[in-house]
């Protein structure tokens, strides 16, 4: 189905962009656009995912180039579910950020380079073509770079150095897969080069390009031997900021890493093989990370990377519940990870410290939003019957069924480790008593006017909201990772919608 | 000719990768580019280089083959080289700024946050 549509997520965020710019130094209306602009592709995002639950696939052909010689955009179930949870992740941060981020940052452009973050976001999630996933991905990247480094903290610019570095690193590896890949088919499209790169007699090279492809995503969804500038990048910028990057930046490369894997290069055995040792090690040594660290950021962002773990190992597996575990893991993951670096937002506010030694007593002080925040802490661990939990049963029994019985244990260890450490977090932030007063001027959070605290709070109650949501409709989400597991292990249905768009009625 | 670009592609993607994993910032950035212009004369090779033809078909010509240059890599590295204009000039003010904040060339100074563990 031709569907122009799909492209009103893209085009309502860039006119939020111009909007913003126009309204430069004017604080409180920025505010007002953004989170008014993020309300309403929240409203586009759910449209747009009920139009793809019931019309199948769509797609759209930049300038009505057919494809494959076109640009193609496409929303299949994955894309569209993706959308969704990018704008229910841009709403709550914006609204976050409406109280939590300061009035410099704001008039240095805060809100117009978060707007393009998300443009990018929503890009590289329609993209049916592969050098313009490329420049999407570009886009994310330069819009993430300015956000990391807005206001220019000594630590902050430590971080970016390694966050640009690699980022930069990771892009031109990209090109260098879609150089080869062209090189070898002669085609950009993604459904075209599903059916081209079958056939290329080179399977050496095509596995080359494979790996290549694996490299570059892997060091934007920080896997294990490639996740080094996560950790020492994501603690320095603003919460708010933080919690966009955590909640969404990794899992457009997972995304990534699922489509292409799925749809141009099927693992073969040893593909297999080694997205299995790197979910195993990416689970360990992520987990391993957060146990040792003793600031707040610093820890969940170790889990950031322990729980992209799963992801690849619902990959690694290949087979319709495995993938189906991966999928509802990153949708539920998008959630609260974006929900916990929120939570270091607030905890932030009240304490005036990220470091475990010097947080306590919060239990006492605030009950009524630590209540809150458990939800949160629960979800991650995935207590039954949190969100966390279903995904969890059905990795470990596909990993018993396959005889992979390393990953078998890996995922255990891990689940039990992320326990230890949430329990850690736990009794440090919330129960520990107070040990140190708080130094005078930092308690920010109580002295706030009562609809900015309502600003910060009303976004961690929507998100813990949606987790609840997710793990009570656990079916029904169930089902949405089934329909999309099936769209992407037979991706006949993906190519056709996007080669012969109008030949189904 | 191709045997050129391949030897010119190989030194780039070498020395790029070499000057990234020296420690001084102003290495770091020439690696970075270095190794953004290997990957676009890449394209360049892989797009099947050919001389003296037109990236158009004639109109009287009823065969495609050998008749006409490619035109998608170049606009593959128009794009690559417009992107990565941008993304170094923004690497080049980043270095700058930090080089001012920490008064240091040396990436294994930059490690500030890292001491509470």
């Amino acid at each position: 189905m031709t569907d122009h549509y799909l492209i009103s997520p893209i085009l309502t965020h860039l006119f939020s962009v111009i909007l913003l710019l126009f309204c430069w130094k004017k604080v409180r209306l920025q505010k007002v656009i953004s989170i008014a602009s993020n309300a309403i592709i929240m409203m586009i995002a759910v449209f747009l995912w009920m139009k793809v639950w019931n019309q199948g696939i769509l797609s759209m052909q930049g300038g009505d180039w057919q494809a494959p010689y076109g640009i193609t955009f496409v929303a299949d179930t994955f894309s569209a579910t993706m959308i969704l949870l990018t704008a229910v992740a841009g709403f709550a941060v914006s609204t976050f950020s409406a109280a939590g981020i300061s009035k410099q940052r704001i008039q240095h452009g805060y809100f117009p380079i978060m707007h393009l973050l998300l443009m990018g976001l929503n890009g590289a999630f329609f993209a049916g073509d592969i050098f313009n996933l490329y420049v999407w991905f570009e886009v994310i990247i330069i819009a993430s770079f300015v956000l990391m480094t807005l206001g220019g903290k000594k630590p902050q610019m430590e971080g970016a150095i390694n966050y640009v570095t690699m980022n930069l690193l990771a892009s031109v590896i990209f090109l260098t897969a879609i150089a080869l890949l062209y090189g070898l088919t002669g085609t950009l499209n993604m459904a075209d080069l599903s059916l081209k790169v079958a056939l290329v007699q080179n399977r050496s090279m095509v596995n080359v390009t494979a790996l290549l492809f694996f490299v570059g995503f892997g060091i934007k969804s920080a896997v294990f031997p490639l996740y080094f500038w996560l950790p020492s990048s994501y603690n320095t910028p603003p919460s708010a900021i933080a919690a966009l990057f955590g909640g969404l930046l990794t899992k457009v490369g997972i995304y990534a890493l699922i489509r292409m894997f799925t749809l141009i290069f099927p693992p073969d055995d040893f593909l297999h093989y080694l997205f299995l040792f790197v979910a195993i090690a990416t689970l360990l040594t992520g987990a391993a990370g957060a146990l040792i660290k003793r600031d707040f950021r610093k820890m969940l962002s170790y889990l950031i990377i322990c729980h992209i773990g799963y992801m690849v190992a619902g990959l690694g597996l290949f087979t319709r519940s495995g993938m189906n575990g991966a999928l509802f893991y990153l949708f539920q993951d998008i959630v609260v990870k974006t929900n916990l670096f929120l939570i270091a937002g607030v905890i932030f506010k009240m304490m005036g410290t990220m470091n475990m030694d010097r947080l306590g007593g919060l239990a006492k002080s605030h009950p009524r939003l630590s209540a809150l925040m458990a939800i949160a802490f629960f979800t991650v661990i995935g207590i039954p019957p949190m969100s966390g939990f279903w995904p969890k049963i059905s990795l470990m029994r596909e990993s018993f069924t396959t005889d992979s019985y390393l990953l078998l244990a890996a995922l255990i260890i891990a689940s039990f480790l992320t326990m230890y450490v949430m329990m850690k977090m736990w009794t440090d932030i919330f129960w520990k008593p107070q040990t140190q007063e708080i130094p005078q001027g930092k308690n920010s959070f109580d002295e706030l006017r009562p609809h900015h605290r309502q600003l910060l709070v009303i976004p961690i109650a929507f998100l813990c909201l949606l987790s609840l949501a997710l793990a009570f409709g656990a079916e029904q989400v169930a089902q949405v990772s089934n329909r999309i597991t099936t769209e992407l292990m037979e991706p006949q249905g993906y190519i056709e919608a996007i080669l012969k768009p109008n030949s189904k009625p | 000719m191709e045997l050129l670009l391949v030897i010119l592609i190989g030194i780039l993607y070498a020395s790029g990768l070499y000057m990234m994993l020296r420690r001084s910032m102003v290495k770091l950035l020439i690696g970075l580019i270095l190794i953004g212009n290997g990957a676009n004369l890449l394209i360049f090779l892989l797009g099947d280089l050919s001389k003296g033809k037109p990236p158009v078909i004639d109109v009287a010509l009823t065969a495609f083959q050998n008749a006409y240059a490619d035109p998608v890599p170049q606009s593959l590295i128009l794009t690559a080289i417009v992107i990565s204009f941008g993304l170094q000039s923004f690497a080049v003010v980043l270095l700058k700024r930090v080089y001012m904040i920490t008064d240091t060339d040396d990436l294994d100074q930059l490690n500030s946050d890292d001491q509470d563990i």
